[in-house]
């Protein structure tokens, strides 16, 4: 047992006596940890705020105008094609959705309470394209002077279910202002990073900004439940067929097709992946150099009889301890940080996330560490004498 | 198979090849040293005598030849059994690197059972005495770098020790010594040696060193040039200066 423990004991003996030198090393791995961290919460929050509508749709499919190249500004669907879509064998249920912005009025009467940028949803109480209400209740009407709004709006403006909203938009000649009632409210719903106000679908047609001459109703998308969501494909493809002037996505296809999103996360993924492999070299570059120095005392180590296994398993202690205590340090401080962010900041710490850049963190020190485990292992005891083979 | 013979080589070779020419280092070298014998091995550079200190540790593996110690003929063991061997059956000195430097006198002592798996409390009392008989009972818990180069070799000294090995080796231990120190070192290690009853063999080009061994093997080209026996013709190569 003690002879197992040997190499613990040198590993934990040689920290304590530099702990310093071990300690700094830690702290730079925390520092790569608080970046690797927050960089997953920036991927999580702006990719968040772009997707959240979409990736929480209660729909399998939507539909878009054709050659839209699935850019849903693009796509333009007169309000009949949703009968014709609802018409098609295995369609369970179809919604509007229609996209436009505005600004909400602050009530706050504090200098710096700026309007707040929102993204304008036309919606039908009760089909897809809907959000769940968590509490007040849906529109009662399609035309009614209601709103539907996120959590954050909430927040944002200190406002409540009952209160009235002024919705200023655009309408060629000057902004002007529609006066709503807020009668429900959603959970987290956010739209090309801003938070979502849902409208009946023609009070919508009446608020949403208007730059040219008063065009005809038209909906951006058509959200389409199937009557069994695994005939995805098959549906994907039949809707065309009966349908003139349509394409087709699913969800994860429509919300990687957001503009700009596929770019954002990769651009994201590549940081990230960069910040783990100048980990991977910090940690590496450290060890080795340390075991440049160390290949005396190994020697002599061997040669009084301590195993390979050994000094590998006291090199690899050290390196994860080292990383763990790094990983640790970084993830309170991210903590720490993330819990004095102000709001509106598109960084979301997700557990799922953190846990995945936690766990490649981890990696890093054995990786980083692998080549001076090595080379710490094939030192030659003969060295000891000052001769090698 | 004498009896008390803890130590001896039979023909001992190891080749090297040079510019592609093929040289003994070590040409064939037999000799036995008795439990509780402190021997020297002198000779000019490149003799050889590091060579045969590393093939007698086990450390180097004989182009032809035998080594066996306690019994055991170091050719007939793997590589892993011989590692247990050193740990077990040798105690080593060093020119220099012999203590971990993150260690205390104490600790590098104890490192020896450690590694045995032998560390309890008698070891640790015995690492105490055995540090006090060589005068650094008040060095117990400083690391080396807080220890003169003499006061290092004497830790180490204590190390090749306290595990009871059968045979004790040191490669030139007072090479970074001023004399005063070096003589105290060796005088020391000779009475353990005696004491203890171990095959003690110590490299040193220092010939005033080999006034306290027992036998003098005087090494030239990686072969035995002569053997001093008697005090007489020790002490007389011993007068011979620091070699
Ligand atoms: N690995 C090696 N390869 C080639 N020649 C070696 C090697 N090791 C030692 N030698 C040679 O063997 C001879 C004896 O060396 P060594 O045992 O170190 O002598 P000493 O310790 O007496 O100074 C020297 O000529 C040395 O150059
Ligand atoms: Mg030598």
């Amino acid at each position: 047992m003690q002879v197992f423990l040997t190499p613990l004991y040198l590993a934990q003996m040689e920290v304590l006596r530099n702990k310093v030198r071990f300690f700094l090393i830690s702290l730079l791995i925390a520092l790569i940890t608080l970046l690797v961290l927050f960089i997953a919460a920036l991927a999580e929050g702006l990719g968040g705020g772009n997707r959240e509508y979409i990736s929480k749709l209660d729909a399998d499919l939507l539909v878009y105008k054709a050659d839209s190249d699935l850019l849903i500004a693009a796509s333009r669907l007169p309000r009949s094609v949703m009968n014709q879509v609802r018409r098609v064998t295995g369609v369970r249920a179809v919604g509007p959705i229609a996209v436009s912005n505005g600004a909400i009025d602050n009530p706050l009467e504090t200098p710096d309470a700026d309007p707040l940028r929102v993204a304008l949803l036309g919606v039908e109480a009760g089909l897809p394209g809907a959000p769940p209400i968590i509490s007040g209740s849906p529109f009662s009407t399609n035309r009614a002077p209601e709103a539907v709004v996120e959590r954050r709006v909430i927040q944002r403006l200190g406002i409540k279910v009952g209160d009235r909203i002024s919705i200023r938009t655009n309408q060629g000649s000057g902004d002007e202002t529609f006066e709503l009632l807020v009668v429900g409210l959603s959970d987290g719903e956010q739209y090309g990073l801003q938070p979502v106000v849902f409208l009946p679908v023609l009070t919508w047609d009446r608020v949403r900004s208007k730059t040219g001459p008063n065009s005809p109703l038209n909906l951006n998308l058509i959200a389409v439940q199937l009557e069994n969501p695994k005939d995805l494909a098959a549906m994907k493809a039949l809707i065309p067929t009966q349908v003139k002037d349509v394409e087709m996505a699913g969800i994860r296809e429509a919300y990687e097709a957001l503009p700009g999103y596929k770019e954002q996360q990769s651009t994201l993924d590549t940081q990230r992946f960069f910040t783990l492999i100048i980990g991977v070299l910090v940690i590496g570059g450290f060890f080795q150099i340390q075991a440049l120095q160390k290949v005396p005392q190994v020697g002599m180590l061997k040669a009084i009889g301590a195993a390979n296994w050994m000094v590998a398993v006291a090199a690899i202690a050290q390196i994860i301890l080292v990383t763990v205590i790094g990983v640790l340090l970084g993830g309170g401080a991210t903590l720490l940080l993330a819990t004095t962010l102000p709001p509106g900041i598109p960084i979301v710490f997700t557990g799922q996330a953190a846990v995945a850049a936690i766990v490649s963190l981890l990696f890093i020190g054995p990786i980083g560490g692998a080549i001076s485990i090595r080379y710490a292992a094939r030192i030659e005891p003969l060295k000891a004498l000052g001769m090698s083979s | 198979m004498n009896e008390g013979i803890a130590l001896s080589t039979e023909s001992l070779v190891k080749s090297y090849e040079l510019d592609g020419q093929k040289f003994n280092a070590v040409n064939g070298i037999s000799l036995a040293v008795t439990a509780g014998e402190f021997v020297g091995l002198v000779g000019p550079s490149g003799s050889g005598k590091t060579t045969l200190l590393a093939m007698l540790s086990a450390l180097l593996t004989p182009t032809t030849g035998k080594v066996i110690i306690d019994g055991s003929n170091l050719s007939d063991m793997s590589d892993k059994q011989r590692v247990e061997f050193r740990r077990k059956r040798v105690g080593f000195t060093f020119q220099a690197n012999n203590l971990i430097p993150y260690l205390t006198a104490l600790e590098n002592v104890e490192l020896m059972l450690r590694l045995n798996g032998e560390l309890n409390a008698a070891g640790r009392a015995r690492s105490r005495d055995l540090l006090a008989r060589l005068g650094l009972s008040d060095r117990l818990h400083n690391l080396p770098s807080q220890m003169s180069g003499g006061q290092q070799q004497r830790v180490a000294i204590a190390r090749a020790l306290i595990h009871n090995p059968a045979v004790v080796l040191a490669d030139e231990p007072t090479a970074s010594l001023d004399t005063e120190r070096a003589h105290q070192v060796v005088e020391t290690f000779a009475q353990l040696i005696h004491e203890h009853k171990r095959a003690g063999v110590i490299v040193t080009h220092d010939l005033r060193m080999i006034t306290y061994t027992d036998r003098v093997i005087q090494m030239r080209d990686g072969d035995v040039a002569r053997i001093y026996t008697s005090r007489e013709e020790i002490k007389e190569l011993a007068a011979s200066g620091p070699g």
